[in-house]
């Protein structure tokens, strides 16, 4: 409960800070007053429709990668799945180039976080049939770059066959991601698919908590597997193919989220779920506050900054597998 | 390997012999007018179109047959393009070559160490430019009495477009990427002779660089001149399309003006120029 409350402040502090930030310096009162009012002013523009749809993005974004992370993490019963390292992100980074390169988009919209999601649905298949039931971290993480790799290259195939030059520069966009330049456009895009991803990955709760025991044990309480694991492909696919689909493909933070918070919850799967989404939450805000501070005009990606911080711990992570296995 | 080395042989043979038998770079300026010229940029392409004497002009590049790019694209269908290699265009004949201050280096080098007089031309950084590209197109082809007519005919009409107007808008270029220019350049200096005042110098910018949206938006310029559209898709581009453009009470985004008249300093800039003098006078009538 006092982890709930102190993660909750601490997603609203760092949403209003958020808010504030930005690459125009505006005074903060004024700032939060103008998108209060709304009066139309230039500030108030600024403030409506621009940092406001950045700030529930990221929030969303990160409560999307948080969440899958737990789950996967919790389904297969390994600290390493997390589906920009196991290929999800960018799977659903190929589908949304290919609906906007091949102009579905255009012909309707949703065809954007569809696409992403239907390429997403793939690679968490791949996935669980590569790595098998008890997800052995050689076959995952094997399995994770041969799909990141394809997909990044496809991706990269599609950029660079475009007619438009500008496209191939899209290239770091997808596979880094940022929040840069987003409107409400996209929170509508993406907030249904969010939504429905996380309550499926939310009800998935028990049936996580019941897998620590063990397949046969969790079987012989009532749980039925291949019900669990629908709902986690599409839980994961939905939340993570509309979360890249608007912001391209950040990595890491399903991976230091849950790892933060595991010994916070007791190492409860289901309790792990609403901790890391509000933690990925916290962690994107931050992170994208820190990409407008660092480098104000030069819209550094997100991905940058969290391979920054989640690479150190990746490596640790595989070092103390290996020291378990051994 | 052999058949390597043979053609390697070859072709080192080719240069020397280029080097033997054509004559030295620099005599080359006082030889008579060009009979075969090849331009390899398009700026070049355009100018040569409107100036060389007929059958003086042998290929163009490859842009020059782009309608997007090139403000004349339909008189360049005539002429062939070449890839603006220094093989494609040696293998022309030329004994000219006109050439973009941004044209490869090695490309520029190895054309005049093969023995041909390579013209280069710098971009246009403002109108001011515009008589000075003609005068050395002019002279380089060997038709500096045409140049001339050109060039009082290029100042009685930008004299004519460009009278100042009593109260400036405040206009903002904005391209993909959220790029900008400022005064010093070509595209700014069309701005300001159409009546404009460029919101870039309030934000410090006199050459060019990124005015992030949030900027823009609190500059709130009278009028947003956006770049053109490239075809297929970038996100490059979908600042152009930001809801937030459309919320801003007060400005007018007039979508994608700047375009292939606004690229090389030509006459046809003037075409630019008065597009600019409707626009403010359109806003000024309140329309």
């Amino acid at each position: 409960m006092k982890l709930a409350i102190g993660l909750t402040a601490l997603v609203a502090a760092l949403f209003v800070l958020s808010l504030v930030t930005g690459t125009a310096a505006i005074p903060p009162g004024q700032s939060l007053q103008a998108l209060i009012q709304g009066d139309g002013t230039p500030i108030a523009v600024v403030m409506r429709e621009i940092r406001l749809p950045r700030a529930i993005l990221a929030a969303l974004i990160g409560a999307a990668l948080g969440l899958s992370g737990a789950a996967m993490q919790g389904y297969l019963r390994n600290p390493l799945a997390e589906p920009g390292l196991i290929g999800v992100s960018g799977a659903a980074a190929l589908g949304a180039v290919l609906s906007i390169q091949l102009g579905l988009q255009m012909l309707f919209p949703l065809a954007l976080p569809l696409a992403a999601l239907a390429m997403a649905v793939l690679a968490v298949l791949l996935i669980l049939m590569l790595a098998g039931p008890r997800g052995g971290s050689i076959t995952l993480i094997l399995a994770g770059i041969a799909i990141s790799a394809l997909t990044g290259a496809l991706t990269s195939l599609v950029l660079n066959l475009s007619p438009n030059p500008f496209a191939a520069a899209d290239i770091v966009f997808w596979m880094m991601g940022s929040l840069a330049d987003r409107s409400f456009t996209h929170v509508w895009l993406a907030l249904p698919f969010i939504a429905v991803g996380a309550a499926l990955l939310f009800s998935t709760g028990r049936g996580l908590d019941a897998l620590t025991l063990g397949e046969d044990a969790a079987q012989a309480m009532g749980l039925n597997l291949s019900a669990l694991r629908l709902r986690l492909i599409l839980g994961t696919a939905a939340a993570i193919g509309a979360a890249t689909a608007v912001a391209g493909a950040i990595g890491f933070v399903g991976l230091v989220v849950p790892h933060l918070l595991r010994r916070a919850v007791g190492a409860r799967p289901s309790a792990l779920l609403w901790a890391s989404g509000l933690g990925g939450a916290a962690m994107v805000l931050a992170a994208d506050i820190a990409v407008r501070l660092l480098l104000p005009d030069r819209d550094l990606k997100l991905g940058v900054l969290m391979a920054l911080v989640g690479a150190p711990l990746f490596l640790h992570l595989i070092f103390r597998t290996r020291r378990e296995m051994a | 390997m052999a058949a390597w080395g043979l053609s390697l042989a070859a072709s080192l043979a080719g240069v020397s012999a280029g080097l033997l038998a054509g004559p030295p770079a620099r005599a080359a300026d006082m030889s008579p007018r060009p009979q075969r010229v090849v331009s390899v940029n398009l700026c070049t392409d355009q100018l040569a179109l409107m100036l060389a004497a007929p059958g003086q002009l042998v290929s163009v590049s490859k842009l020059a047959h782009d309608p997007d790019s090139s403000s004349m694209a339909t008189a360049a269908q005539a002429y062939a393009t070449n890839n603006s290699g220094a093989e494609d265009v040696y293998l022309r004949k030329p004994d000219l070559v006109l050439a973009g201050t941004f044209t490869a280096p090695a490309t520029v080098q190895m054309l005049r160490d093969l023995g041909i007089r390579v013209e280069l031309f710098a971009p246009a950084r403002s109108l001011a430019d515009v008589p000075a590209r003609i005068a050395q197109m002019g002279a380089a082809l060997g038709r500096e009495a045409e140049a001339q007519a050109m060039i009082d005919r290029f100042e009685t009409d930008l004299a004519r477009l460009s009278v100042a107007p009593d109260r400036r808008p405040r206009a903002a270029l904005y391209y993909v990427n959220s790029y900008t220019v400022g005064d010093r350049t070509l595209a700014g200096d069309i701005l300001r002779a159409g009546g404009f005042a460029n919101v870039a110098a309030e934000a410090g910018l006199s050459v060019g660089g990124t005015l992030s949206l949030e900027q823009l938006i609190l500059l709130d310029p009278e009028v947003i001149i956006q770049g053109r559209d490239y075809p297929g898709q970038a996100r490059a581009e979908e600042v152009l399309h930001h809801p937030a453009l459309d919320a801003l009470t007060g400005t007018r985004v007039a979508g994608t003006i700047t375009d292939r008249d606004w690229i090389c300093g030509t006459p046809l800039v003037l075409t630019a120029v008065e597009k600019m003098r409707d626009l403010r006078q359109a806003l000024e009538a309140g329309e």
